[in-house]
C-alpha cells in the first residue's frame, strides 16, 4: 500500500516536468514545424531541382537549388559581364548588337524552358528582354547564352518567351504600342497611328535556331502576357491585354476605365496556313539576328531587313478576343489545357475562361461587336466560372497535378489555393512582400509537381538584414504538398526575379558538358598546343596567340608592343579537365578580364597607352603554383625599333 | 581518373584522362607518359600472338612434357615482364626533372606494384586487369591439363 501512494506521488510530481518537456516541443514546432529539415540538402549532396529566375534590371538569368536556395550561377544574357568577357570579347560582343547599336544592357523578365509534348526536355531556356524587344535561347549543355534576336516593330517586350508545347514557337506581344512602321507622329494621334504585334518565333527542333515566322498587326492596346494553349488547346496561344482604353497619357488612371479589356486568343496554326497561302504582306523591317556559330563558338550578327505581317482583316478565324475584367496581367493555362485562367489586377474576382466553351461559341458565332476585324466573343459564353474572393490585386496563376490553382495577390501579398472546377478558395497563405509571379514546379506544363512553389517578390522590406536604401529581392518556398500551404524559406535574389521556371536536376544531370573539347575547337584563332604559341604583328595590329595550362602562359614574356598598337589576346585554356578554367587580367586593361573554360579560346583587346612594364596574371585561382601563373608584356614608345619577341625563356 | 596500359597501348579512364595527368605531373617533374617512348608497346603484342599460337599449338599435340614447358615459358615470361614494368614504373617514379616546382626532400613517386600507395595527395592504386586475368587463367587451365596429363599416363603404366 506504501508502496502504491509512493509510485502515485513520484508520478505526480512528475507529471508537470512531462508538461513542461511537451510544451517546450510543441511550441516550436508551432513556429517552423520541419520546414529546417525539408530544405536542409546535406554538404555534398544535390538539390531535387533547378530553378532559373529571371535577374530582371539586371539582365541576366539566374541559377538556383531547390529546395536549398543556393545560388549556383548567374548566366549573362543582356548585358555585359566583365567578370567573365561576355558582351567584351570578339567572340561574344556580336551577341549585344541591336538595331540601336550595341547594348550593353537590359531587363530581363520571363524564362521558359524548350518543351516536348509539354513538358519540360531540358534543351533550352527562352528569356525575354522588356526593353530593348529580344528573345534570348541559352543553350543548357553549358549553360551559355547562344542567341538572341531582335523583335521588330515592338517596344517592351514583355509578353514573351511563354514556349508552345513542342516549343514549335516562342512569342513575344507589345507591351507599349507604336507607330507601325516607326514614325514621327503627335502622340495625341495614338488611336489613329498606334499599333500593338504578336509575333511568333519559330524554334528549330534540331538547332533551336530561331527565325522571326509572322507577326500578327493588333490594336493599340499594351499587350501584356501570354501562355501557349496545351492538350486539346495546343495549337492556340493567349495574349492578355490592357489599356483597351488607348490612352497615351497618366495610364494608372485613363487606362483603368473600362470594366473589360480582353485576352486576345490567337489560333496560331490557323496563322500558319494564312502565311502559306500568301496572305502574309513582307514589310521593310530592321532588327538583329546574333548567334553563336556552333563549329567556331564565336557570336555572329545577322542584320534582317524584312519580316512577315498578317492583318486579321486579311485572316478571318486567326484572333478572338475574351471580354476579361479588369486590366488582367497574368493569362495561365491550367495542365489539361481546358481553363484559361486571367489574372485580372484591379478585378475582385478571378474569371477563368473554357477552351470548350470558347470553340463553342466561336462555332456558334457568339459575338458582342468587333475591333479592327478581330470578333469579340460573349464573356458568359467563354467563362466557365469566378474565383470569389482571390486577394487584392491577383497577378498569375500556377497549377498542381491535383486540381488545385495557386494564384499571388500583389496587392494583399498572398499566395491563395484554389480548386479548379469549384472555383473556391481553399486556402491561403501571407508572403513578404508584394508577390508579382508565382512558380509551381513544372507548374505551366502538363505534368506539375506539387511539391514547392517558390513565391517572387518585389519587396523585402525588414525580412533581411538591412543594406542602406536599396534592399534585396527575395523568393519564397512554400511546401504545397499538403492541404495547408507552409512556409518553408526565404532567400534573396538577383535583379528582381518577374518569373522563374523549375526542372527536375536529373533531366540536366544527365546529359550535360564538363569541358570543351580541345579537338572541336573551331575558333581561328585558337593556339591547339603550347609550341604553336606565338606573336605576330600587322602594321599596329599585334595578335597574340596565347595558351593557359597549369600554371603557366605561353608566352609569358612579350616584348615590341608599341604605344598605337591594338593588341588581341587571343587566350587558349588547353587544360581537359572538369572546373579548369583559367583567367587573363593584363594592368590597366579597358574593358574586361577574360574567363576561359576548358577548350575554349577567348579574345580580349588592349590599347596600351603609356610605355613601360605590364604584368598579366591568371585571375581564376587554378593550381598551387595560380600565383606563378603570370607574366610581363614590355611597351615602348611608339616610335621605338624594340623588335618583337617572345617566349617562355626556352 | 584512371590509366589503363594495354598490350600495345596506354588510355585514359576518361577521354582526357592522360593528358591531364601528364599536364599535372610536371609539378613533380616527371616524365610525360608517351606510348612512342616505350618500346615494350610495340614488340609485346608479337609475344603475345607467339605464345597464343604456341598454346593452340600444345592444346592440339597434347603431351605433359611440352605443357610444361608452355607453363615454364609464360611464367618466366611474366616474370621479366613484371620486371620490366616494375624498371618503367621505378624510372618514372624516380627520374624526375631537377626543375620541378615541387621538390620534396626524399619524395618519389614511383606507383604501387600491385595495391594502394599515398603519394603526397594521390592515392594510386595499381590493380591487373582482364589481359592479366586471361594469362594467369590460361596458366591455371594449362596446369591442370599437365596433371590430368600425368594421371592418364598413370593409369596407362
Amino acid at each position: 500500500m506504501q508502496k502504491k501512494i509512493q509510485i502515485l506521488v513520484l508520478a505526480v510530481m512528475l507529471l508537470p516536468l512531462i508538461f513542461i518537456i511537451g510544451c517546450g516541443k510543441s511550441s516550436s514546432s508551432l513556429d517552423t514545424g520541419d520546414a529546417a529539415q525539408r530544405v536542409y540538402v546535406k554538404p555534398g549532396e544535390y538539390d531535387e531541382f533547378y530553378s532559373f529566375m529571371s535577374g530582371g534590371f539586371s539582365g541576366q538569368l539566374s541559377v538556383y537549388g531547390i529546395p536549398s536556395g543556393r545560388l549556383f550561377k548567374v548566366i549573362p544574357v543582356f548585358s555585359q559581364n566583365p567578370e567573365t568577357g561576355y558582351g567584351y570579347t570578339e567572340e561574344t560582343k556580336a551577341m549585344l548588337n541591336t538595331s540601336h547599336g550595341f547594348i550593353p544592357w537590359d531587363d530581363a523578365h520571363h524564362p521558359s524552358l524548350s518543351q516536348s509534348d509539354g513538358l519540360a526536355d531540358g534543351k533550352w531556356i527562352f528569356i525575354n528582354a522588356n526593353n530593348t524587344p529580344r528573345i534570348a535561347r541559352i543553350d543548357l549543355k553549358d549553360f551559355e547564352t547562344a542567341e538572341i534576336l531582335e523583335i521588330p516593330n515592338s517596344a517592351g517586350n514583355h509578353g514573351s518567351p511563354f514556349t508552345t508545347e513542342n516549343s514549335e514557337y516562342v512569342v513575344a506581344s507589345t507591351r507599349f504600342s507604336l507607330p507601325i512602321p516607326n514614325q514621327d507622329v503627335d502622340i495625341k494621334s495614338y488611336k489613329e497611328n498606334f499599333k500593338g504585334t504578336i509575333s511568333f518565333i519559330k524554334v528549330n527542333p534540331e538547332s533551336g535556331r530561331m527565325n522571326l515566322e509572322f507577326q500578327i498587326l493588333a490594336p493599340g492596346f499594351n499587350y501584356d502576357l501570354a501562355r501557349a494553349g496545351k492538350g486539346p488547346s495546343h495549337g492556340w496561344a493567349f495574349f492578355t491585354s490592357y489599356n483597351s482604353e488607348q490612352a497615351n497619357t497618366l495610364l494608372e488612371i485613363n487606362a483603368s476605365k473600362n470594366d473589360k479589356d480582353f485576352i486576345a486568343a490567337v489560333n496560331w496554326k490557323k496563322a500558319e496556313e494564312y502565311v502559306k497561302a500568301g496572305k502574309a504582306k513582307a514589310m521593310p523591317a530592321d532588327y538583329y539576328h546574333n548567334y553563336v556559330d556552333e563549329k567556331t563558338r564565336v557570336a555572329k550578327s545577322e542584320q534582317m531587313k524584312t519580316v512577315m505581317v498578317l492583318d486579321p482583316k486579311d485572316c478571318p478565324g486567326m484572333i478572338y478576343f475574351l471580354p476579361t475584367p479588369k486590366s488582367p496581367h497574368g493569362v495561365d493555362v491550367d495542365p489539361t489545357g481546358e481553363y484559361i485562367v486571367a489574372g485580372g489586377k484591379l478585378a475582385t474576382v478571378l474569371p477563368v475562361h473554357s477552351f470548350s466553351k470558347m470553340i463553342k461559341a466561336i462555332d456558334g458565332k457568339k459575338f458582342d461587336g468587333e475591333i479592327d476585324g478581330i470578333p469579340i466573343l460573349k464573356y458568359a459564353e467563354v467563362n466557365a466560372g469566378e474565383v470569389q474572393n482571390p486577394g487584392l490585386g491577383p497577378l498569375h496563376t500556377e497549377f498542381d497535378e491535383k486540381g488545385f490553382a495557386y494564384t499571388s495577390a500583389f496587392i494583399s501579398s498572398e499566395v491563395v489555393k484554389w480548386k479548379l472546377g469549384t472555383w473556391e478558395v481553399v486556402d491561403r497563405i501571407p508572403v513578404y512582400y508584394s508577390i508579382g509571379h508565382l512558380m509551381v514546379m513544372g507548374g505551366d506544363t502538363k505534368k506539375p509537381f506539387g511539391k514547392y512553389l517558390v513565391a517572387l517578390n518585389k519587396i523585402t522590406k525588414d525580412r533581411y538584414l538591412p543594406t542602406g536604401p536599396s534592399l534585396t529581392q527575395s523568393a519564397q518556398l512554400i511546401d504545397i504538398s499538403g492541404d495547408k500551404m507552409k512556409l518553408l524559406l526565404d532567400f534573396p535574389t538577383i535583379g528582381e526575379p518577374h518569373y522563374a521556371q523549375g526542372i527536375k536536376a536529373d533531366i540536366l544531370t544527365k546529359d550535360f558538358m564538363k569541358i570543351y573539347k580541345n579537338e572541336d575547337n573551331g575558333n581561328p584563332y585558337a593556339t591547339k598546343g603550347e609550341k604553336d604559341a606565338k606573336v605576330v604583328s600587322e602594321g599596329n595590329i599585334v595578335r597574340v596567340y596565347m595558351t593557359a595550362a597549369r600554371s603557366h602562359f605561353a608566352p609569358d614574356n612579350i616584348e615590341g608592343i608599341k604605344v598605337g598598337d591594338k593588341v588581341y589576346f587571343h587566350v587558349t585554356n588547353l587544360e581537359q579537365d572538369w572546373d579548369v578554367p583559367h583567367g587573363f587580367a593584363v594592368k590597366g586593361m579597358n574593358n574586361s578580364e577574360l574567363l576561359i573554360m576548358p577548350g575554349e579560346t577567348r579574345t580580349v583587346t588592349w590599347e596600351p597607352k603609356q610605355p613601360g612594364i605590364y604584368p598579366f596574371y591568371c585571375s581564376d585561382f587554378c593550381s598551387a603554383l595560380h600565383q606563378e601563373m603570370s607574366g610581363y608584356l614590355r611597351v615602348s614608345p611608339a616610335n621605338s625599333n624594340v623588335e618583337l619577341k617572345f617566349g617562355t625563356g626556352k | 581518373m584512371g590509366l589503363y596500359i594495354w598490350i600495345n597501348k596506354i588510355t585514359g579512364e576518361g577521354p582526357n584522362d592522360l593528358n591531364t595527368l601528364n599536364g599535372l605531373n610536371h609539378y613533380i617533374g616527371m616524365k610525360t607518359i608517351d606510348e612512342e617512348s616505350i618500346p615494350e608497346l610495340v614488340f609485346m603484342p608479337y609475344i603475345i600472338v607467339t605464345l597464343t599460337f604456341l598454346g593452340l599449338l600444345v592444346a592440339y599435340k597434347g603431351g605433359s612434357r611440352s605443357i610444361l614447358t608452355l607453363i615454364i615459358l609464360i611464367i618466366l615470361l611474366g616474370v621479366v615482364g613484371m620486371y620490366d614494368f616494375y624498371m618503367w614504373e621505378y624510372d618514372y617514379g624516380h627520374n624526375l626533372n631537377p626543375d620541378a616546382p615541387i621538390k620534396v626532400p626524399g619524395m618519389s613517386y614511383q606507383p604501387p606494384f600491385i595495391g594502394s600507395k599515398q603519394l603526397l595527395n594521390i592515392n594510386a592504386t595499381s590493380l591487373p586487369w582482364i589481359g592479366s586475368a586471361f594469362i594467369g587463367m590460361s596458366v591455371l587451365l594449362f596446369g591442370f591439363s599437365y596433371l590430368n596429363e600425368r594421371k592418364n599416363k598413370g593409369i596407362q603404366a
